[in-house]
């Protein structure tokens, strides 16, 4: 059977199915549904533009701080995220097998820590009385008077949401990229040498980096996607939805506003269309500073 | 050549020359490892140290009252806590395992066969992956309930498993074998799909590893699955139970300190299968292609 098993259908029949069925109908169904308006209840009324028209013109909360917030956070985790995991990837590449288990378990673990984990430790680290640790801790070094309300006040709560995402950001990304290092043939470093390579730098950018274009650039586009879709941190260090006076207002919180709060569906999937289109573009200006032509 | 023996990719042993890494990798991995070691602490702390002003980081006298008042928080609700675990532990193992499986199948497919609209399915594929996952929870909630699975296992299972992220990661990974081996292996006869299962599967385990580790994490920690496909109490997962004990406990009301104790007792509970099976599954990730035959 096994032997004769050379169709295209073979490999693909399964995925396609289960993809086409729970993933492209349903991303289809949301596109859709940003052209109407849908209150989750009544069946959808076609609207045209309308949903789009609002969002970019009427929409004073998403233009004044969840599109300035998104930005704000993707341009500075993705980015930092990504390099602290190609080097720390490249670190344990040079370090013994054992030390090098032992450290990549620890420096995954975080991004395993999904949902309540988040809330448990950094709300409980971050807390605004004296029982929050930070707080309790600079009390008693004497560098504040009195406790600071880190995770309702507007001036913290975006900081700390980017410290605690880049604590999370060595994820699959930097997996793949540490898997993509340890295969790099090792001739070719020798052979660079004898050639008249002369250092580090010259291995990571000649050497290296070429080498394992692929894992970079899953890595890129994990570390886009991955930033973009963030949502559930600002909400779940605050406590709400919306995040005191929008201060860590994402994009997937303003789909959640309207989505599941306001049930405007039809908005709500607009909103997710625009994020859609941002991840897109970004991606693919990443793919071409990476030197993919494809 | 001197300057050459100081550089090594996944050396043997220690050497003097990676000390300087070791300045770099201790620090951080103190900030990562540090509120994994809050977590684990937490969960064993007893009411008074919960309470306990100054808060202090690590335990003093470990007790397992967290764990017993989550388990007979369970009780109380009616459906017992190992039915919760039972669940989880049905669903992920099938989800993964298929995942897994199906993944790698079609990144096979995508990366060395030739067909027609290969280009526009990867393109598809992408695209689906950038679409943002809360925006697709009504509509796939009405496609699962055109096709009437509502409160089955299977939907807990069967909507987790094509990974868009997966084909993608480990379609990168085929691009990068040689075909030359598949050429060889096709004048000895051999059919694609055996060319798949003894050449190319072996050669890009890390690959699948790491897509087994991202499918666990995502069926083991679903809650949406529980909360909208399924009604019955008896076929939910443990990270729902966890996440109403987490709605209805903590912060707000009436006792947020003690909640806290039992929340971290929760996290701990989801946090160590998803590192059991990391530990387990990393020693692929890291080491196979090393002796993979490409080389």
């Amino acid at each position: 059977m096994i032997r004769r098993m050379n169709h295209p259908a073979w490999f693909f029949g399964p995925y396609l199915i289960l993809f086409l069925t729970f993933i492209v109908v349903p991303v289809i169904m949301a596109i859709t549904l940003s052209f109407t308006y849908f209150n989750t209840i009544e069946t959808p009324e076609f609207i045209g533009l309308r949903n789009y028209v609002e969002l970019l013109t009427r929409d004073e909360i998403f233009m004044q701080y969840v599109l300035p917030n998104t930005i704000k956070f993707a341009f500075i985790v993705g980015p930092v995220g990504y390099l602290m995991s190609f080097l720390l990837a490249w670190i344990l590449a040079q370090i013994p097998h054992r030390v090098r288990t032992l450290f990549a378990i620890i420096l995954y673990s975080p991004s395993m820590t999904a949902g309540i984990a988040m809330a448990v430790v950094w709300r409980v680290l971050f807390s605004g009385d004296q029982s929050g640790y930070l707080n309790s801790l600079m009390l008693n070094w004497g560098l504040i008077q009195e406790p600071v309300q880190f995770l309702t006040s507007p001036n913290y709560l975006m900081n700390i949401m980017i410290v605690v995402s880049l604590w999370a950001s060595m994820g699959v990304g930097f997996l793949a990229m540490l898997a993509g290092i340890l295969n790099i043939d090792q001739s070719l470093y020798e052979a660079a040498y004898i050639d008249g390579m002369k250092n580090r730098w010259q291995e990571i950018f000649y050497i290296t980096i070429p080498s394992m274009k692929p894992q970079m650039l899953f890595g890129a586009v994990m570390a886009v996607v991955g930033t973009f879709q963030v949502g559930l941190i600002g909400v779940q260090l605050s406590g709400a939805n919306p995040t005191p006076q929008y201060a860590g207002q994402l994009m997937v919180n303003h789909i959640e506003d309207y989505g599941f709060i306001r049930f405007l569906m039809g908005y709500a999937s607009a909103v997710s269309v625009v994020l859609l289109l941002m991840i897109y573009g970004i991606s693919k200006v990443t793919f071409n500073l990476l030197g993919e032509r494809d | 050549m001197a300057k050459f023996s100081g550089m090594k990719i996944n050396p043997k042993k220690f050497h003097r020359s990676q000390i300087k890494f070791y300045f770099i990798l201790i620090p951080m991995a103190i900030f990562m490892g540090l509120p994994i070691m809050f977590i684990v602490s937490h969960a064993f702390k007893p009411l008074n140290e919960l309470f306990a002003f100054p808060p202090r980081f690590f335990v003093r006298v470990p007790t397992l009252q967290n764990f017993r008042d989550l388990i007979s928080l369970a009780a109380d609700s009616g459906v017992p806590f190992s039915r919760y675990v039972f669940n989880s532990l049905i669903v992920t193992t099938t989800g993964v395992f298929l995942s897994m499986l199906f993944t790698s199948l079609a990144a096979y497919g995508l990366s060395k066969l030739h067909f027609r609209g290969k280009k526009l399915l990867f393109e598809i594929n992408t695209l689906a992956l950038m679409f943002v996952p809360i925006a697709v929870t009504i509509p796939r909630y009405i496609t699962i309930a055109r096709l009437g699975l509502i409160d089955s296992y299977l939907v807990l299972i069967l909507p987790l498993i094509a990974l868009p992220v997966g084909l993608f990661l480990v379609k990168q990974f085929i691009d990068q074998t040689p075909n030359e081996l598949i050429e060889s292996a096709k004048i000895d006869g051999a059919s694609e799909m055996q060319i798949f299962l003894k050449i190319i599967f072996p050669i890009i385990l890390p690959a699948v590893a790491t897509v087994g580790i991202l499918s666990f994490q995502l069926i083991w920690n679903d809650v949406i699955g529980s909360t909208l496909y399924v009604n019955d109490e008896s076929m939910k997962t443990l990270a729902f139970y966890f996440a109403t004990v987490a709605q209805t406990m903590p912060g707000q009301a009436a006792n947020p300190v003690a909640g806290q104790g039992i929340l971290a007792a929760a996290s701990l509970i989801m946090f160590v299968p998803n590192i059991i099976m990391f530990i387990f599954l990393q020693n692929k990730v890291m080491n196979t292609m090393a002796h993979s035959g490409i080389k």
